[in-house]
């Protein structure tokens, strides 16, 4: 079977078909970073951005209850921001939770998921995602 | 440099132009602005048109197809929710820099239906609903939420701000809704990215501003004094390098380094300006840009709000024209109506919502990537 793609630069997808959250951050000036760049978006130098696999587990810096997306999309469902551990920032679903404000506070513990997008593209693609859970 | 004044300034009434393109509403509205200024199309030696969705983006040719082709160089400027306000900053610079001395600035839009900030890749597959949602009554749920979280804003405390900018709309004939809108109508409308219900979101409407700008020079040699207005401060930033900005647009830190520029640039504080008319894209973005644009100290934008500060007769009224939430947001009009609204209030001539005695008014906009343009106006002596 085929090895699923990445939904996103910076999800690793390897050869056995394992996913893991890879960052990169400034030898300068230790900016974090997800999305690609040509040189270091916070102080410019370039060849300085070393990648890392990001620590699984980080707290909900914030979040918003979503009912009404895009034709096709499924709601309603919890968008997160979350810091994780080790100071990179990610934005995601957070799952398994119930989409209400009484079941979400802020600063709660949350840990990194790798699952099947359940989506594919116009040439039948799989697509691994990573998700959120409660710690 | 010198100094340089709003001398005409027109906008539509915001609303649905079925069949309009941008060019014709802007056309309309550059040609309310000259009469104003009492200048024609001959004495206009420049002009900067602002659009953000049209396809091809010719709008300042399209523009003077409908008003008069005369040769003056012109240029398009698309810059998201700020391209309003850059389009008239582009076109005081050239008058500034000493290249001209009479220019137009024109912003207009039809504007796309539906929710903005998401739609299909074009390879791949769709990250909304999977990586979070990238809608924009989302993103800036999540830019409210990030300040509730150090200092407790309340659901309530964000709808407050759609109750004060829909009853400052009822006084505002250029507003698309004219409706009070109470506390409980507000929360209990339909729910779109919590805490943002659709009364809590900006009207999608199309719309057009223009401005006729002209050196002091020429405004004296016109004996335009009375009715000029001085573009004291005008700043614009992008947003420098946070650790969240990959993850969530940062509205704050841009719209802070402008604000700041803006009070250095005019030799003023947040004290001395008497009305300002911010970026109320959603309910949850108003209260943080109290703090941003220092109309208040760190954590008060609840308190501000609670009290009133903000409303009509206020300490330092925000939004009186009803705001985007009320008067609408098409994107590359908003940041000259924004002006329209300032000036109105510094020649006395706001009607019913006029802030009594206003001499300074700040204007405010922020476009998602970021950029955020600040300005401030003063009455003329």
């Amino acid at each position: 079977m085929a090895i699923p793609k990445s939904v996103a630069p910076w999800l690793v997808v390897d050869a056995e078909g394992r996913a893991h959250v890879e960052a990169r951050r400034c030898s300068v000036c230790a900016a974090i970073l997800t999305a690609p760049s040509l040189a270091c978006p916070s102080c410019g130098a370039r060849g300085t951005l070393q990648p890392f696999m990001v620590t699984p587990t980080g707290r909900l810096h914030s979040y918003s209850i979503v009912h009404r997306s895009f034709p096709g999309v499924t709601v309603p469902f919890i968008s997160v921001v979350v810091d994780m551990d080790d100071g990179t920032v990610l934005k995601g679903n957070l799952r398994g939770v119930a989409p209400t404000p009484d079941a979400i506070c802020f600063d709660m513990p949350v840990r990194l998921v790798f699952d099947d997008a359940g989506r594919q593209d116009r040439e039948g693609n799989r697509y691994v995602s990573y998700f959120f859970e409660a710690a | 440099m010198r100094d340089v004044y709003i001398v005409g300034i027109d906008m539509l009434r915001f609303g649905r132009f079925p069949g309009k393109t941008p060019g014709e509403l802007g056309a309309e509205v550059a040609l309310g602005a000259m009469d104003e200024a009492g200048v024609s199309i001959r004495d206009i030696q420049a002009l900067y048109c602002g659009n953000q969705f049209d396809p091809v983006g010719m709008i300042a040719q399209d523009v003077q197809k409908q008003i008069g082709q005369t040769g003056i160089p012109s240029a398009n400027i698309k810059n998201a929710c700020a391209t309003g306000a850059t389009t008239l900053r582009e076109a005081m610079f050239l008058i500034k820099a000493g290249a001209a001395d009479i220019t137009l600035a024109v912003g207009c839009e039809v504007m796309p239906r539906g929710l903005l900030g998401g739609g299909e890749p074009a390879a791949g597959i769709s990250t909304e609903g999977l990586l979070g949602s990238g809608s924009m009554p989302c993103v800036f749920a999540e830019a409210g939420h990030a300040y509730a979280r150090d200092y407790g804003t309340s659901f309530a405390q964000f709808a407050q701000v759609s109750v004060k900018n829909h009853w400052h709309s009822t006084m505002n004939p250029k507003a698309m809704y004219q409706k009070e809108t109470p506390l409980e109508e507000v929360m209990q409308a339909e729910m779109i990215a919590y805490p943002n219900t659709k009364l809590m979101c900006s009207v999608n409407v199309d719309g057009a501003a223009a401005a006729v700008l002209m050196s002091e020079e020429e405004v004296r040699r016109r004996g335009l004094m009375g009715q000029a207005v001085k573009i004291r401060a005008s700043a614009l930033a992008s947003d420098p390098y946070t650790p969240r900005n990959l993850a969530m647009w940062d509205i704050n830190t841009a719209t802070r380094m402008a604000a700041d520029k803006a009070y250095e640039q005019a030799g003023l504080g947040p004290d001395d300006i008497d009305l300002v008319e911010l970026h109320d894209c959603f309910a949850t973005a108003e209260l943080l840009h109290y703090e941003n644009l220092r109309l208040c100290g760190v954590g008060e934008a609840g308190r501000m709000i609670d009290t009133g500060e903000t409303r009509l007769g206020g300490r330092i009224p925000v939004n009186v024209s009803g705001g985007l939430l009320s008067k609408g947001h098409p994107i590359a009009a908003t940041g000259i109506a924004n002006m329209y609204e300032v000036v109105a209030h510094l020649r006395g001539t706001a009607g019913a919502r006029q802030v009594e005695g206003a001499r300074l008014g700040m204007t405010h906009v922020v476009g998602l990537g970021t950029v955020a343009a600040v300005h401030i106006l003063e009455k003329s002596l």
